[in-house]
């Protein structure tokens, strides 16, 4: 399964969570897959996704699911830090590991080598953290949903995009119908 | 000990609806710091680099809250794509209080280096910029906060040394 695939598994348990999905093939993956209001992409700021919806996930109380990729993790990996040392329990960030970076060719990152995205989270105080095969990854993301606890998720797919057209909507849109979501 | 300078500043914050606040610290803005986190009314999540801090502000002003970052001014080195790209392309206000290292009352002399592009940096983002220089420009604080979210645009509040220096 390519993070394509994991997506679509997606669907079904997003419910009303809130998403904060990654710039990139991520984002107009998931905005081709199923639009919705609740969905915020990013459309620029390489490897904020999770701090993003760690504010996100502070200021408010909904679920938030931030749809973090392996490449954008590594850019801002203090963010792992920071989000293991505020926990908030309607926080999950699933980070979709495909050893690369899917947007620029699938360039292989450091996550597909020596480097270990769950030993570090947890190395970074976050509590709950599960590593999960593609095919594992809905089930674990509903849990944590449901659950009181942050996770962490760790989603080991395989490298691969699919030729979805660009976002086209403008971010101030994205920005006003989020939050007239967030405020229903 | 925080000053009184520190307590008005954090007051002006609240009195203008700040509730939420990110930080890397600057020894200029310690009391600040020290006082923000005797206050309930804001919640104080530091950050390790600023643009994370203002991935934080941008996810904490989707869900409702009135953010603000807390900086050096050579971190502006680090924030401009995120300030392209983020706070100014979807349209988030968020008010930058930034600690103008490398004016004159400056010990070090490596910080001179990044003062001379600050002002050159904000002008080249089209960022509203305002100068403490006196402890009486301190009173422009609330209605800069008011523009600030009326505008929906970043804007940078410079304190240098000698605001520091004499405020009480
Ligand atoms: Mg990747």
């Amino acid at each position: 399964m390519i993070r394509y695939d994991v997506l679509k598994t997606l669907l079904p348990v997003l419910d009303d969570s809130l998403v904060v999905c990654n710039i990139g093939s991520p984002s107009q993956e998931l905005a081709s897959l199923a639009d919705r209001p609740g969905n915020f992409y990013m459309l620029g700021t390489m490897g904020l996704c999770s701090s993003i919806g760690l504010g996100l996930a502070l200021a408010q109380s909904k679920p938030v699911l931030a749809i973090d990729g392996d490449g954008s993790v590594l850019t801002n990996m203090a963010t792992l830090a920071t989000i293991g040392n505020n926990p908030v329990g309607n926080f999950v960030l699933l980070i979709i590991d495909n050893g690369s970076y899917g947007s620029t060719g699938d360039q292989p990152t450091y996550a597909s080598g020596k480097t270990s995205l769950a030993a570090v989270a947890s190395a970074c105080g976050c509590e709950t953290v599960i590593e999960c095969t593609a095919e594992e990854t809905a089930k674990v993301v509903k849990d944590a949903l449901a659950s009181d606890a942050m996770t962490i998720i760790v989603s080991k797919c395989e490298s691969g995009n699919v030729a979805v057209p660009v976002i086209e909507t403008d971010p101030v849109v994205i920005a006003h119908r989020f939050m007239a979501e967030v405020a229903r | 000990m925080p000053k009184q300078i520190d307590q008005q500043i954090v007051d002006d914050l609240v009195s203008q609806g700040i509730d939420f606040v990110t930080s890397v610290p600057c020894k200029q803005l310690a009391g600040v710091l020290e006082v923000i986190d005797q206050t309930t009314a804001i919640k104080h999540v530091p950050s390790n680099k600023e643009d994370e801090g203002m991935g934080l502000c941008a996810g904490a002003y989707l869900g409702g809250m009135r953010p603000a970052i807390i900086m050096q001014n050579t971190a502006l080195g680090v924030v401009v794509n995120t300030l392209a790209t983020l706070i100014q392309f979807y349209r988030m206000p968020l008010p930058m209080l930034i600690s103008y290292r490398g004016e004159v009352g400056e010990k070090v002399a490596c910080q001179v280096e990044m003062a001379l592009h600050t002002k050159a940096l904000l002008a080249q983002l089209h960022i509203p910029t305002y100068h403490f220089h006196r402890p009486e420009d301190v009173a422009e604080l609330p209605g800069i906060l008011a523009h600030t979210q009326m505008s929906k645009k970043p804007t940078a509040i410079l304190t240098d040394a000698s605001f520091w220096g004499a405020a009480q």
